[in-house]
């Protein structure tokens, strides 16, 4: 079966998308939200828990995001670029400990 | 939800549209999709194109097995919604509600072919860890899983890590059973665009 090339097509659309398209986040901010890195307080709060532990994300968290300036639009933007960086980043490990699984066998299948 | 504008931001044409599904299926719209149609522009379109390639894209694992891959990544998020949406869409697409069942209840033990137990394991610890090593890979390749099937897999695994987040961050109603039903059986019919 050849590679499927739509799956990473589509998904770098959407990683393009959000992170460079046109937003009411700056293009900074969301980079920030995506690498879950170098957000002020209290949104940092809100960013951490949408990256490594949704669960526990709670209204307070989007009060407090809210009450330090940012839209509901913002916030909408910012928890995305936050769900899709982290998914990204899986994406990517995977991708690579199967190259380098499927490279240390390509020795034996040129043979 | 959590945000306003996801429960009442819509341009009216978006909310004549939810009214009359929510006339004809009877069920109120899920979260999943009103999210989805909030400024669609921003991440509806370009997230339905890639979660519809990876669910129902051309691959050898069947609809079942992803829809599968998708509850087994959620159960691990703990993500409510996502869990009940395609247990209930697994079930639907295998016909087979226990074997979806053992495999959340405890994956080790279930009836499954080992080239999806394996592949299973390694979307586990991926999602649970964030990482991974060539030796996992090599694991499930040993299993008779291909590399392409691989990538498949880790497609679907990406799609749900993002959406269970989105699930819970916004905070995602709940359904019914004959909610989850429903809406399972549009996404057999309809998939994800």
């Amino acid at each position: 079966m050849p590679d499927n090339d739509k799956l990473r097509a589509a998904h770098r659309a959407l990683v393009d998308r959000v992170l460079n398209g046109e937003g009411r986040a700056s293009a900074q901010q969301r980079a920030r939200a995506f690498s879950n890195e170098g957000l002020s307080p209290p949104v940092d709060a809100l960013i951490g828990k949408v990256a490594t532990r949704p669960t526990q994300v709670t209204e307070a968290d989007f009060a407090a995001a809210k009450a330090s300036g940012f839209s509901e639009d913002q916030l909408f933007e910012l928890v995305i670029c936050a769900a899709v960086g982290q998914s990204t980043r899986m994406y990517e490990a995977g991708l690579a400990a199967l190259a380098e699984a499927t490279v240390d066998e390509r020795p034996d299948n040129a043979t | 939800m959590r945000l306003d504008i996801l429960d009442r931001g819509y341009r009216p044409s978006t909310k004549l549209l939810f009214a009359l599904i929510r006339l004809f299926s009877g069920h109120p719209v899920p979260d999943a999709a009103k999210l989805v149609f909030y400024r669609p522009d921003f991440y509806g379109a370009q997230a339905k194109a890639f979660t519809h390639e990876a669910m129902r894209g051309p691959s050898a694992w069947s609809v079942g097995d992803r829809e599968l891959m998708a509850a087994y990544v959620s159960k691990l998020n703990e993500s409510a919604f996502c869990i009940g949406a395609h247990t209930a869409t697994a079930t639907q697409a295998y016909q087979d509600g226990p074997r979806v069942a053992a495999v959340l209840a405890d994956l080790e033990s279930a009836p499954v072919e080992e080239p999806l137990r394996a592949t299973l394991r390694m979307l586990g610890k991926l999602t649970a860890e964030g990482k991974l090593g060539a030796e996992d890979m090599r694991e499930v390749l040993a299993a008779g899983v291909s590399p392409q099937q691989v990538k498949d897999s880790l497609a679907v695994c990406a799609a749900f890590n993002t959406t269970d987040r989105l699930a819970d961050a916004f905070g995602f109603e709940v359904l019914t059973p004959e909610g989850f039903d429903a809406g399972a059986k549009y996404l057999l019919k309809r998939g994800y665009r």
